[in-house]
């Protein structure tokens, strides 16, 4: 058994989400390689060689690969392909757009989001908004699979040493290309792999009450979410999204704010290890699944929530 | 590949003449019949799956917005046959008729009964393109039930299109779609050479109701229905799900009175130290 990991990079460092994927690929395979593609990545190929349990890092790169196009990395994957029993890649928009073209043009059927590795062709995956946990057998010869990122620890990104090898991809496809991004920059945690992360709905009101969240989760170095209802409304950005289209996350602390707790926002945030509610509302579904609830105005309770906590971080002791 | 060649049974079902640009294309829609995203599933006692029968069903809220798109595309001259496709059982024309009263042209139903896994739906969609040759397939970028994410991206891959995942912005430019993304560091924008597969987004617009004169009018439209054998694909799942289970759930926790009493709580269980 050997795996092959489709390394997420943004050109000059390795995204934690590959560290979790390898993780998932060393339960499946004794040998891990992983595939660096991009445009000038011998940086990036270094970060992956020196992550701990990973046999090979293979790089191809190539000034058609400089964004993450699913047209030319799909045929690259299928390139590389041959030798290995299990194709990998983190359930992120990057893997989810990526693998299932890879699964098509080898043509297997592909395993989305696992969350846990049963076995070499035996996995665990939700379905229903994450209110179904199944298990599923693969019976292709070679798997096609994305890694729910939360569900595997990181593999240790120093301890490593692996070979390095380069390829050379196949010719452009001319399909699609990269017009532009734009990005919010943000100095906070990344939501996915964030130790606290406070999300805020609805019940914000509008972009400029939404401060109040952002606030608070700058007080507890926290990432900040949204629930779907607040970015459809505007008040946030889409990438902030925690649910079943979202992202997922699952720090030690979730705190949600105005929301009301939809099952497609659950789907997101139900593996946190601790989860506080607040909310005007003592009906709201949010407070079925919350470790510590507090029926009140979010208004008056968050600025004092976050003034709480500056002040235990300016003076722990007390 | 040019749309204007193309037999449009929808133009002669007695549709109004509209005025169409030069470029006005075919668009092929595939919708998924789903459970209600309001309604929730029941695990079989037996742990043997999961009970769909009499629930309330829909269409998959992504594919209602990508029906919508394909709409304003037509409302705005650069599409004038929309042809929605689904892959289900015998009561699936419930749902494309749903697609037809929004504004939808005509729809093909290909008859299966069972389960079908995304790879054979890609494979089913490939068929039905290759006999409608659209130069725009307009698609959810997941269903709500089995939540995968695979069908678009399996079927761009299957034709060898170019695929624009979950848009959240469509501009037609000549022979070329420039697609906002959402992704997770954001937006991200790009251009796919047509024909392509599109999937959409949650904010790439708002789905119009159907009223009641075009829910009358869809009664009229045509549906076609096909089958795998004719179509000439082998639906057999690849993957097996043995198991259905009920997720580790959480218990409800306590209630605090005061932030106070929360960040003593909180304090307890280590969290800032």
């Amino acid at each position: 058994m050997s795996a092959l990991v489709l390394a997420q990079h943004d050109g000059g460092r390795l995204e934690a989400a590959t560290l979790n994927t390898v993780t998932a690929a060393g339960k499946l395979a004794e040998a891990v390689d992983v595939l660096v593609a991009g445009r000038a990545v011998e940086q990036v190929a270094r970060e992956a060689a020196r992550v701990a349990g990973v046999r090979r890092v293979i790089t191809a790169e190539a000034d058609h690969l400089a964004h993450p196009m699913a047209e030319d990395l799909a045929p690259l994957v299928v390139q590389q392909a041959e030798p290995y029993t299990h194709l990998l890649a983190p359930a992120t928009t990057f893997g989810k757009n990526v693998m299932p073209r890879v699964a098509a043009l080898l043509d297997v059927a592909q395993i989305s989001d696992i969350v846990e590795v049963l076995g070499p062709d035996r996995f665990r995956r939700y379905i229903y908004a994450g209110n179904v946990l199944t298990t599923v057998e693969s019976r292709d010869a070679k798997k096609v699979i994305t890694v729910r990122t939360t569900a595997f620890p990181p593999a240790q990104a120093e301890g490593g040493a692996a070979e390095m090898v380069a390829v050379e991809a196949p010719p452009a496809t001319g399909l699609a290309r990269f017009v532009g991004r734009e990005v919010h920059r943000s100095e906070r945690p990344e939501l996915t792999s964030a130790r606290f992360v406070v999300s805020g709905g609805r019940g914000l009101g509008s972009k400029e009450n939404f401060r109040l969240v952002e606030e608070l989760a700058d007080a507890l170095g926290a990432a900040v979410g949204a629930s779907r209802a607040a970015v459809d409304a505007g008040f946030a950005p889409n990438d902030w999204q925690v649910g079943q289209t979202g992202k997922i996350v699952a720090p030690e602390l979730y705190i949600a704010v105005g929301i009301s707790g939809a099952i497609q926002h659950l789907a997101g945030m139900k593996d946190s290890k601790i989860i506080v509610a607040i909310n005007k509302d003592e009906e709201a579904p949010i407070f079925q699944v919350a470790d510590y609830g507090l029926v009140a105005d979010l208004f008056k309770a968050v600025p004092e929530l976050t003034e709480a906590i500056r002040k235990l971080k300016a003076n722990p002791g007390a | 590949m040019c749309a204007a060649q193309a037999p449009t049974p929808g133009a002669a079902a007695g549709g109004k003449r509209r005025q169409v640009g030069p470029e006005a294309m075919k668009i092929l829609i595939p919708i998924k019949r789903v459970v209600d995203a309001n309604v929730r599933v029941r695990i079989r006692s037996d742990g043997s799956g999961v009970e769909t029968e009499h629930l309330k069903m829909a269409m998959n809220p992504f594919d209602e917005i990508a029906v919508e798109e394909a709409i304003r595309m037509k409302e705005a001259g650069s599409a004038e046959d929309l042809v929605a496709v689904s892959i289900g059982g015998p009561r699936t024309p419930e749902t494309l008729r749903t697609a037809l009263a929004m504004g939808a042209d005509r729809a093909v139903h290909v008859l299966v009964e069972g389960e079908v896994q995304p790879l054979e739906v890609a494979k089913l969609l490939r068929a039905v393109v290759e006999r409608e040759q659209p130069r725009l397939v307009l698609m959810g970028k997941q269903a709500i039930d089995d939540d995968s994410n695979q069908t678009p991206q399996m079927l761009a891959a299957l034709l060898g299109w170019a695929q624009a995942t979950y848009a959240s912005r469509i501009r037609l430019e000549g022979e070329e779609l420039e697609v906002a993304r959402e992704v997770d560091e954001g937006i991200e924008v790009v251009r796919v050479r047509l024909p392509a597969v599109v999937s959409v987004d949650l904010r790439l617009n708002e789905p119009r109701y159907a009223s009641l004169p075009n829910i009358m009018k869809a009664k009229r439209k045509p549906v076609a229905t096909l089958t795998p054998a004719e179509l000439g694909v082998d639906v057999t799942p690849r993957l097996v799900y043995t198991r259905f289970e009920e997720p580790p759930g959480r218990k409800a926790g306590v209630k605090v009175a005061s932030v106070q009493e929360l960040v003593e709580k909180l304090q307890a269980e280590g969290v800032f130290g």
